[in-house]
């Protein structure tokens, strides 16, 4: 990817209404936008709903579906199914609700419960076969998908010693991470058998953040991790060594590579890596930033590889940005979402081949 | 949990009480609102010197405000409610481009740090809000401000 300097330009194409309160997350359906199969948008929200957005011929997003009569609290993440059937929303209502798409309408199939008070995020692996959940009561949960919409917890993780914003799950390992107001981003894995273990914790000790960590992004080859915090840095992980294999003899296997500070003013809520490699941020400022790597830094086997910004889009919301998303089949569409209540999409053009 | 507690004994029994200062015509559209009520005594913040005019910051160009408040005693436990108080008056008098840090004053309190960043961290305060025992609390506090 080269980019074509000065060029890259963030275009709204359009922003999408109907939210009665902060937006706080948004999920691309995996299987959509492709093969003819119009691209699908979930949005959540204070408001307690969930909102499906659907692209039509004309190339626009309309609302086609409301989930809303089952959380009785703030929506705080949703996540697609690998096979795009399934949709999981995360509430402060302290459940989990697994939504399955029966014609146009959405039908909850599934409520996940047993967090002590708000979940704030909810990941599925790669396979589809598990789902882990975390909240405002430290833990981090582990369910596993049996026939019939039927979830049974397989594992609670102890460990962060404060509320855990964030889980999200390695592209193709089954490797978890968590991030949390204790500042810290913890790797689990299986152990053999079916327990599941911390086999590292990157704190500030590690290079790590030095206040609460809002969420993670894996590049696409699962290689590279990026972290975003109220510190107001990006931090990028080394993490082709899968952690799974740590001897546990304190050798840890993911390590830090760079941190990308000095550019944001406010808590950075949000992080997502593109396909094409473009790292987007979406902050308590209202921006959204795009980062690259310097491919062609002359020191780079020295020093080892760095970020810098290419494109800072001031104003993009009128309030926080609190989620950025690129479309996983169309890397040059953003979504955003902010405390403005609305979502936007966004064109990234000027990008050469 | 903590900013959850419900009043269960005094924690600053004997406050000393300040005079109410003559206002000052305000130049900014910014306005913290010094007649928010004290969670467990029947004064004032301006009263109690838990903010003075002072304490409050206001960049009106960068939509930008800092309110640095001094809890009546080191160890209050109602700094965060009476943190929170000032964040919800402001989130609902101020033009919502408005950023608001709300901060204890250096030095003040015991948990400063833990203070500061419980009330900076949104989603949390978010969580707070939807708590009706605490909602109901807040509302008290604030009632004063709306005659």
């Amino acid at each position: 990817m080269e980019l074509a300097e000065g060029k890259l330009e963030l275009r709204e194409r359009q922003r999408l209404e109907g939210h009665m309160d902060r937006v706080w997350s948004l999920a691309w359906n995996p299987v959509t936008g492709v093969g003819g199969v119009p691209a699908m948008l979930a949005s959540c929200s204070g408001d307690k709903t969930v909102r499906i957005w659907q692209q039509g011929p004309s190339g626009s997003f309309d609302c086609t579906a409301v989930l809303e009569d089952t959380h009785t609290r703030t929506v705080r993440s949703c996540a697609w199914s690998p096979s795009g059937k399934l949709l999981a929303t995360a509430s402060f209502d302290a459940t989990t609700a697994i939504w399955e798409q029966i014609g146009s309408d959405f039908e909850c199939v599934a409520m996940l419960e047993g967090h002590e008070n708000e979940v704030k995020s909810v990941s599925w692996n790669a396979s589809g076969s598990l789902i882990a959940t975390c909240g405002r009561d430290k833990s981090v949960w582990i369910w596993e998908m049996q026939s019939d919409n039927e979830f049974e917890c397989v594992s609670v993780l102890q460990g962060h010693t404060q509320d855990v914003k964030m889980v999200q799950w390695h592209p193709f390992i089954d490797v978890l991470v968590s991030v949390s107001y204790d500042n810290s981003i913890k790797v689990w894995a299986e152990d053999g058998g079916d327990d599941w273990h911390c086999a590292q914790s990157l704190g500030e000790a590690s290079s790590g953040h030095s206040s609460t960590v809002w969420a993670l992004s894996f590049n696409e080859h699962g290689d590279r991790m990026v972290t975003c915090s109220d510190d107001l840095t990006l931090k990028i992980w080394d993490t082709s060594e899968n952690p799974s294999q740590a001897s546990g003899d304190g050798y840890g296997p993911w390590r830090h590579v760079c941190t990308l500070s000095g550019y944001h003013d406010r808590t950075i809520f949000s992080v997502n890596w593109s396909s094409e490699g473009l790292i987007a941020s979406g902050a308590g400022d209202d921006a959204i930033r795009l980062f690259a790597e310097n491919k062609d830094n002359p020191l780079r086997e020295v020093d080892g590889p760095s970020y810098s910004m290419v494109l800072k889009k001031k104003a993009a919301h009128v309030m926080d940005v609190n989620s950025v998303q690129w479309n996983p089949k169309d890397p040059r569409v953003l979504a955003s979402a902010s405390d403005d209540g609305l979502v936007k999409i966004w064109e990234l053009t000027g990008l050469s081949q | 949990p903590k900013i959850a507690r419900m009043v269960t004994g005094l924690i600053n029994a004997n406050p000393v009480v300040y005079e109410r200062k003559e206002r000052r015509l305000r130049s900014s559209p910014a306005v913290v609102d010094e007649d928010i009520k004290d969670p467990e005594h029947p004064y004032s913040l301006e009263e109690l010197k838990v903010v003075t005019e002072d304490s409050i910051e206001v960049d009106d160009n960068q939509s930008y405000v800092r309110v640095t408040f001094t809890p009546t005693v080191e160890h209050c436990s109602m700094a965060t409610v009476i943190g929170l108080c000032l964040r919800v008056k402001l989130m609902r008098s101020l033009p919502s481009r408005y950023k608001v840090d709300i901060r204890v004053a250096p030095g003040t309190h015991a948990t400063e740090a833990a203070v500061n960043k419980q009330l900076n961290d949104k989603e949390r305060v978010a969580a707070a809000l939807e708590n009706p025992r605490l909602l109901e609390m807040v509302d008290e506090c604030l009632a004063a401000t709306y005659v």
